[in-house]
């Protein structure tokens, strides 16, 4: 619990060093070493709990499922960090931020990771709402940090948006803990998952039927699930780009997170019960999954900005998750959570690439931005490679996560497997119609160059080449674990 | 179910005042006036302390004086003096926030109410006392500072119904529950804090990039076509 202790402190220190440190050139520096120093520990933290099994039962708990998030988000939030400094340096110099502000945007960066931490690690499901309710404070003057008309009002539909969406959440909670009362579990420790989880067959099915809806509802507007989508696409796009995907990579998936483990102890309570279909919460989420999924690929065609279309493939990418969830067996959670890794890495690396080509045509337009591979090949074959991956094209993991989705499909759901197929093509063509006159077309006269660092992304879109080449072992048998913990059933 | 009369005298008198925080957020819906409806607000804070209060007395939960405490300091005194001292420097303190058509919108509140009604009837069946009644007119609260937030215009007022939500569910939590655990309550009230901070900080960058208060303006980002 040493390394939980530290995963969790570190990004604090930061946020309180970072709030207090003046220099522009330094603060960014000093915020890749907190975020390397968070993913170091949090990397030791998952030694940890693989070695050893599930840890904790107090305020926090940690297992296979939530341990392998801790990682994907120490690990994302520092390749975005080293992604931000110079991107942020070079916002200054543009003059769109204040060095005031700089110091308000490294801060909330490392605040946003510690509450994201702290809802995945927490095991008590009250805190778990204050920290995604935390994390959406942390990030709403983000969104606003650049004091433009449309930044300002994407701001406050987020939070207006998102804060009335998680107090549904709450409301469900507070039902959560009447079923816990009622089956006379110790008032401290009637919200802690863990126990939860022991004696969800006697919470009482009526109020948890409800309890979940209020609670879908709630955390489904953070996911971004369609129809309580509409603060999503304006929050990705116009903040600054690291903060873009790290909104887009992370924070999703951390919701999404929430919404599963209610699901398990929802299911085990209506299955236990007489009253209700069992697989209620599976098919609430079965639909709005879909939905979701079907409307963005839709949206995608009609996008005109750069970010606002990588946004809507977010939320596609959501519902489809959310779908995989639904549908419950353990081919598709194993699916679902491979899918969860391949996007937030893919996702993350393409609003990187993103951010380097808007600053390249200065302007996020999609009509604008042109002839990139011809200015500079890196960030064009960056962004032709990222969105080929991310429509799920082999050899990469996206295609094997969303084959493994389609396979659980006609499992269970053969004529569904349509209308998945169909999605995938709608958003297919919806990104390549938009991508490749920015890739291919010709450059405006006197577009050039920037100095950027590929680096990060070049990391993250190996990764994801690899997982869908071939799975390591160990990381199989984590997923594995998971998927049991999930879905009651292995694969392997 | 037992009849009002039969309950014992303190849950008659915590259902009561359930009614009374549901009544204050009629007041509010129909409130046009700025300065009047912080005001409102603030009433329906104490009455909430109030009701923490008598479910404190009622089922001997020490933690609920502080969850008492916090409300009165929260949103009875620290909230209203924020947004009476930001609408005063904003110059907005005695303007309207016109309702439109409030007959429709009040008649429309009370169906929702009975909806809330229908909402909690499953619970009705194991629940003991008072706890469905205090659901459904929890629910209400909820539901009703939902639709200020979509009728009203102004920044303003719209923080205010979006403070009035987190009142519903902070009132669930007490009648159903007795409260959450202490350290829940404590994490959501610094949430509130932190919130109605920000807020407090947004109204000026809303006045300085739109040069009003008025959210309708904020009309730029949208699916639709021009």
């Amino acid at each position: 619990m040493i390394a939980l202790t530290f995963t969790l402190l570190l990004p604090v220190l930061g946020a309180l060093l970072l709030a207090g440190l003046r220099s522009p050139a330094l603060s960014g520096w000093v915020n890749v070493l907190f975020s390397l120093l968070g993913f170091s520990s949090a990397v030791w933290l998952a030694l940890v709990v693989l070695d050893q099994g599930a840890q904790g039962g107090g305020q926090f708990y940690i297992d296979h499922f939530n341990v392998y998030l801790i990682a994907l988000t120490a690990f994302v939030g520092f390749s975005t960090a080293i992604f931000s400094r110079p991107y942020m340096y070079h916002e200054i110099e543009r003059g769109r931020v204040t060095p005031l502000r700089l110091r308000l945007y490294h801060s909330s960066y490392q605040g946003f990771q510690f509450a994201m931490l702290l809802a995945l690690s927490t095991n008590n499901l009250g805190i778990l709402w204050f920290a995604l309710e935390g994390a959406t404070l942390a990030t709403v003057l983000l969104v606003s940090l650049y004091r433009t008309p449309e930044s300002i009002e994407a701001a406050w539909k987020y939070f207006i948006l998102c804060g009335v969406g998680i107090a549904q959440a709450l409301f469900g909670t507070v039902l959560l803990y009447l079923a816990a009362s009622r089956v006379g579990l110790d008032s401290e420790q009637a919200l802690h998952w863990s126990v939860l989880y022991q004696h969800a067959d006697r919470l009482e099915p009526a109020i948890m039927a409800i309890a979940f809806t209020f609670l879908l509802v709630g955390y489904g507007t953070k996911v971004g699930l369609v129809p309580l989508h509409n603060w999503l696409p304006d929050a990705h796009s116009e903040g600054p780009t690291p903060i873009s995907a790290v909104l887009s990579g992370l924070l999703l998936n951390v919701a999404l997170y929430a919404v599963v483990r209610i699901k398990i102890l929802t299911d085990a309570a209506l299955q236990a019960g007489t009253l209700h279909t069992p697989h209620l919460a599976g098919y609430f989420m079965m639909g709005f999954g879909l939905v979701s999924f079907l409307v963005a690929a839709l949206f995608l065609h009609r996008q005109r900005d750069i970010k606002r279309l990588f946004s809507y493939s977010s939320i596609e990418h959501m519902g489809l998750m959310t779908f995989a969830f639904g549908i419950g067996g353990p081919l598709a959670t194993f699916g679902a959570l491979l899918h969860m890794t391949v996007h937030s890495l893919t996702k993350s690396a393409i609003f990187v690439t993103v951010g380097h080509a808007s600053q390249i045509a200065g302007t996020q337009v999609i009509e604008r931005i042109r002839g990139l591979i011809d200015t500079q090949p890196v960030v064009g074959w960056g962004l032709l490679i990222g969105t080929l991956a991310i429509s799920g094209f082999p050899p990469f993991g996206v295609f094997t996560s969303e084959f493994l989705l389609l396979t659980a499909t006609m499992q269970s759901w053969p004529w569904l497997t349509l209308a998945l197929l169909s999605g995938l093509a709608i958003a297919f063509a919806g990104l390549f119609r938009h991508l490749q006159p920015m890739v291919f077309g010709a450059q405006p006269q006197g577009q050039v160059p920037l100095r950027v660092n590929m680096v990060p992304v070049a990391i993250h879109l190996l990764i994801v080449l690899w997982l869908g080449l071939a799975i390591p072992s160990w990381l199989s048998v984590w997923f594995d674990s998971a998927t049991r913990l999930i879905s009651g059933a292995g694969l392997l | 179910m037992s009849s009002y009369a039969q309950l014992p005298v303190l849950e008659q008198a915590i259902l009561t005042l359930s009614a009374l925080v549901l009544l204050s957020s009629f007041a509010l819906l129909a409130q046009s006036r700025v300065i009047a409806t912080i005001k409102t607000f603030a009433i329906q804070g104490m009455l909430l302390t109030a009701g923490t209060l008598l479910v404190a007395a009622d089922s001997g939960e020490r933690q609920l004086y502080i969850s008492a405490l916090l409300t009165l300091l929260l949103k009875v005194i620290f909230i209203p003096w924020l947004l009476i001292r930001q609408s005063r420097k904003l110059g907005i303190l005695r303007d309207l926030d016109t309702v439109i058509r409030p007959g429709f919108l009040l008649l429309g509140a009370s169906a929702m109410v009975i909806f809330c009604y229908s909402v909690a009837q499953p619970i009705e069946r194991f629940a003991a006392g008072i706890t469905r009644d205090a659901i459904a007119l929890s629910l209400a609260v909820v539901m009703l500072s939902m639709l200020m937030l979509i009728t009203r215009r102004k920044a303003i007022t719209q923080v205010v119904a979006f403070m009035t939500l987190e009142n519903g569910l902070f009132f669930a939590a007490v009648t159903t529950t007795q409260g959450m655990p202490m350290v829940v309550e404590l994490g959501v009230a610094f949430d509130v804090l932190v919130a109605a901070i920000i807020f407090g900080i947004f109204f000026f960058h809303i006045r300085d990039s739109i040069e009003t208060l008025d959210v309708n303006q904020l009309s730029r980002l949208s699916e639709a076509d021009e």
